[in-house]
């Protein structure tokens, strides 16, 4: 496959400690809602109020998981550029994040190493915090390409190793 | 948590015996169309040119592909359709868990993918459950209830594996136990 889009971000331009920059985002009812339809998500307690406060015990409606998860690749990749190619990435949920939160989502850098194959990955710690409370932390660990004709997309088979051989924390 | 925490002798037999044992092969209801690829993007402002312009993703990936992270909406089974009785339920083996322990209410703690063959238009993708672990009764300040891990292995119609996730979550009742 040949690249004809320039890399955004180099394997070797990201060093250990990088903070990526962060993004503020208003959640309303309508981000909350759109999130879980754009997932496919119809359970109650992501688009009815009554419900989530009488049954979950919840203040409001809150963000899903699944729309979180596209929430964290979108500020991955708004870093990283189309050819940052998502290996791995898990996040615990402490808290619920509301409608008339503002959330912000940072990020730090880890760990770069390339591995065994050749592919350059880091892993970036990422947090969705609301104020001071972080309410869902997120580890991701991202292919980068290593020159500007590298490109992690076009990785097959036992070249692509989304989590590492040493285990699977990081 | 991890299936090191958990003391399966706790368990009733007929949980211990469904650990890692693959439930619920299914297939996808609709293939994977470019319609819900854009109303993800669009629900967090996703300008990621690979789902938006088809030349960089022709240059890139190959052709269309969708976000990764969207892998499990394309499982997610309609509110209704025709003929259905009773509504569809993703993540059947966590709801049979509430079921069997009589645990109203739950919430997803941890949530891990892991992400292998890039998810193209037009496939149509299966996949299975194992449940990989379940805890003893705990007390949160949600309520008194149990842990437990489920995976979701994802495969495209070419059987290439697509996508592990990795689910825990917490059935619970709420009760004066709760802070």
């Amino acid at each position: 496959m040949s690249t004809t889009v320039a890399p955004r971000l180099l394997f070797d331009d990201v060093a250990v400690g990088d903070a990526l920059p962060a993004l503020n985002y208003k959640v309303t009812a309508t981000t909350v809602v759109l999130g879980a339809l754009a997932t496919r998500d119809w359970r109650p307690m992501h688009h009815d109020k009554d419900f989530a406060v009488h049954r979950n015990g919840t203040r409001d409606i809150f963000l899903n998981t699944p729309n979180q998860a596209a929430w964290f690749e979108r500020y991955l990749t708004d870093w990283a550029g189309p050819h940052g190619r998502l290996g791995r990435v898990t996040f615990r949920m402490k808290g619920s994040v509301f409608p008339g939160d503002t959330m912000t989502l940072s990020g730090v850098v880890s760990s770069a190493e390339v591995d065994s194959v050749g592919c350059g990955f880091v892993v970036v710690d990422v947090s969705l915090s609301v104020g001071d409370d972080v309410k869902t932390t997120c580890t991701a660990r991202l292919a980068l390409p290593r020159s500007d004709d590298d490109n992690p997309w076009a990785r097959r088979g036992e070249q692509w190793r989304p989590t590492p051989a040493s285990g699977p924390a990081a | 948590m991890t299936a090191e925490d958990v003391s399966v002798d706790a368990l009733p037999a007929d949980v211990t015996e469904l650990i890692g044992t693959e439930q619920y092969h299914e297939v996808g209801e609709f293939p994977v169309e470019r319609g819900y690829i854009w109303t993800s993007c669009a629900s967090v402002e996703n300008g990621n040119p690979l789902f938006w312009d088809d030349e960089v993703a022709v240059a890139l990936t190959g052709g269309p592909i969708a976000p990764p992270s969207m892998v499990s909406v394309w499982f997610r089974p309609h509110h209704w359709a025709p003929g259905r009785t009773e509504q569809a339920l993703p993540l059947q083996v966590h709801f049979d868990l509430k079921a069997r322990f009589g645990l109203p209410e739950a919430v997803m703690t941890d949530n891990t993918i892991e992400f292998h063959v890039p998810v193209r238009l037009g496939d149509v993708l299966r996949t299975h459950q194992v449940l990989r672990s379940v805890s003893e009764e705990k007390t949160t300040k949600l309520g008194t209830g149990r842990f437990w891990v489920i995976d979701v292995v994802y495969q495209n119609q070419a059987g290439e594996l697509v996508a592990v996730e990795s689910y825990t979550g917490f059935g619970y009742r709420r009760g004066a136990g709760a802070s």
